[in-house]
């Protein structure tokens, strides 16, 4: 497809802006609410996984992807472009991983993953990701956790807190009366489902939200039974 | 010397550990074949504050693998805004050899460097595509390295302090080039502690 036009799809429009990026930052903010707080020790990132119908097999498709041992993602938008990053993160990853023989460190994942998706905003016959990604992880050397928004457009904001898909601006706020330095990442699992629980139609199972956290350890999911767990104790 | 490319210019490097410090060498010769031309050309790079890497063999790829490896190392600090550690320069650089499995570089590399907070030292060789070994107490590379590893096995103490690093670096290095006709000509040694990196001139016979 990009072999036949030589020319961006994403052009400027007189007032400056790049009204396809725009339009990718709508589909974003339709997309089902995603949550991610750093706390003093770890990350947690959530997200609401609601299927349409009750014949779907929820267990088998995630939101929450693991990218290497010390990288998780999650995203607000469009499943397919998201699957698309995913693959394309645990690749660069790997290419990190057989030059310099150490775990990506957050911050240089982050910025390659952000240059794809800025190509995209500028390739030939291509249309930016309809996806925000909010990339958590642990660096090694600082020996500290990260926590990253990606947009459609390319840019990536560092965050302590923040929320991204539909009630995005509530749940921000949400987050900003929450939040503290000194939060361990327990009650920043609490928080974080406190924090869906705002835009969340009908009752909270351990079936319609994911969870994944990443501390010194590694990044991981959590299993249906914990997040059940961390249910209980907020009802 | 006849064909053989890895001693058309002569040349040696040898890095031992200590306690807390490591020591590396290498004579000052370049010459082409049995002609020696200069008497300061140094085989011993610095790539960090507490990382070095020693580079024998043909004097244009040591040249060359020297050049790129800085490429490589002054992109990696900018972008990730922190400083090598020996074990990430290693790995770079024998990435970086591998890169011409078919068609190689003709250098055997040798890194050795320091943790400054741990003090834990590092010292590795590799072949010229890029073979990794262990972390050793003692590597050497060159046209003079069977002579030299001989000597430095036999002054090589567990737990030296740099004192005693630098006198068996340099006794090994002096008298292994003495037995070959392609390195010496002088020598220099950096002995890399926590603190501070020492680097003293040696000369030898000057033949």
């Amino acid at each position: 497809m990009s072999e036949r036009y030589g020319f961006s799809l994403t052009t400027f429009s007189p007032s400056g802006k790049l009204v396809q990026i725009e339009y990718a930052l709508n589909a974003v903010n339709a997309g089902s609410p995603a949550v991610g707080i750093k706390a003093s020790n770890g990350v947690v990132l959530a997200t609401e996984k609601k299927s349409k119908s009750l014949l779907h097999d929820d267990r088998t498709i995630h939101k929450v992807e693991p990218i290497c041992k010390n990288i998780g993602l999650v995203y607000s938008g469009m499943g397919p472009d998201y699957r698309l990053l995913v693959q394309k993160a645990r690749k660069l990853a790997q290419e990190y991983m057989l030059i310099y023989e150490q775990n990506v460190p957050p911050t240089q994942l982050v910025k390659r993953v952000a240059d794809v998706m800025q190509e995209y905003t500028q390739s030939g016959g291509v249309r930016p990701f309809g996806v925000s990604l909010l990339i958590c992880g642990y660096d090694y050397d600082e020996d500290r956790p990260f926590l990253y928004q990606c947009d459609p457009s390319g840019s990536y904001f560092p965050w302590k807190a923040t929320a991204i898909g539909r009630n995005f601006v509530n749940g921000k706020t949400f987050l900003e009366k929450r939040y503290s330095d000194q939060l361990a990442l327990e009650d920043a699992v609490h928080t974080a489902i406190l924090t869906l629980k705002e835009s969340f139609e009908g009752q909270m199972t351990e079936d319609n939200i994911e969870i994944g956290i990443c501390d010194k350890e590694g990044f991981r999911r959590l299993t249906p039974a914990e997040v059940k767990d961390y249910l209980a104790q907020i009802a | 010397m006849g064909d053989d490319i890895m001693s058309y210019n002569g040349g040696v490097a040898l890095a031992m550990k200590g306690k807390e410090c490591v020591a590396i060498a290498c004579d000052k010769r370049y010459g082409v074949q049995n002609r020696t031309i200069a008497t300061n050309f140094t085989k011993i790079f610095q790539y960090g504050d507490h990382c070095f890497v020693a580079l024998c063999g043909l004097a244009t790829d040591v040249q060359t693998v020297s050049e790129r490896l800085k490429f490589r190392t002054n992109l990696y600090e900018l972008r990730e805004q922190r400083k090598l550690k020996p074990i990430v320069l290693y790995n770079m650089l024998t990435n970086l050899l591998y890169e011409r499995r078919f068609g190689p570089y003709f250098v055997y590399a040798l890194v050795a460097g320091l943790d400054p907070k741990t003090g834990e030292t590092f010292v590795y060789d590799s072949d010229n595509i890029g073979a990794i070994s262990d972390n050793v107490n003692l590597a050497t590379v060159g046209t003079a390295s069977d002579f030299i590893f001989g000597l430095g096995e036999l002054f090589f103490k567990p737990n030296m302090n740099p004192d005693e690093l630098f006198e068996a670096t340099s006794q090994a290095l002096l008298n292994g080039v003495d037995r070959d006709s392609a390195s010496g000509w002088g020598a220099i040694v950096y002995v890399i502690e926590k603190d501070k990196i020492t680097l003293r001139e040696l000369k030898g016979r000057q033949d």
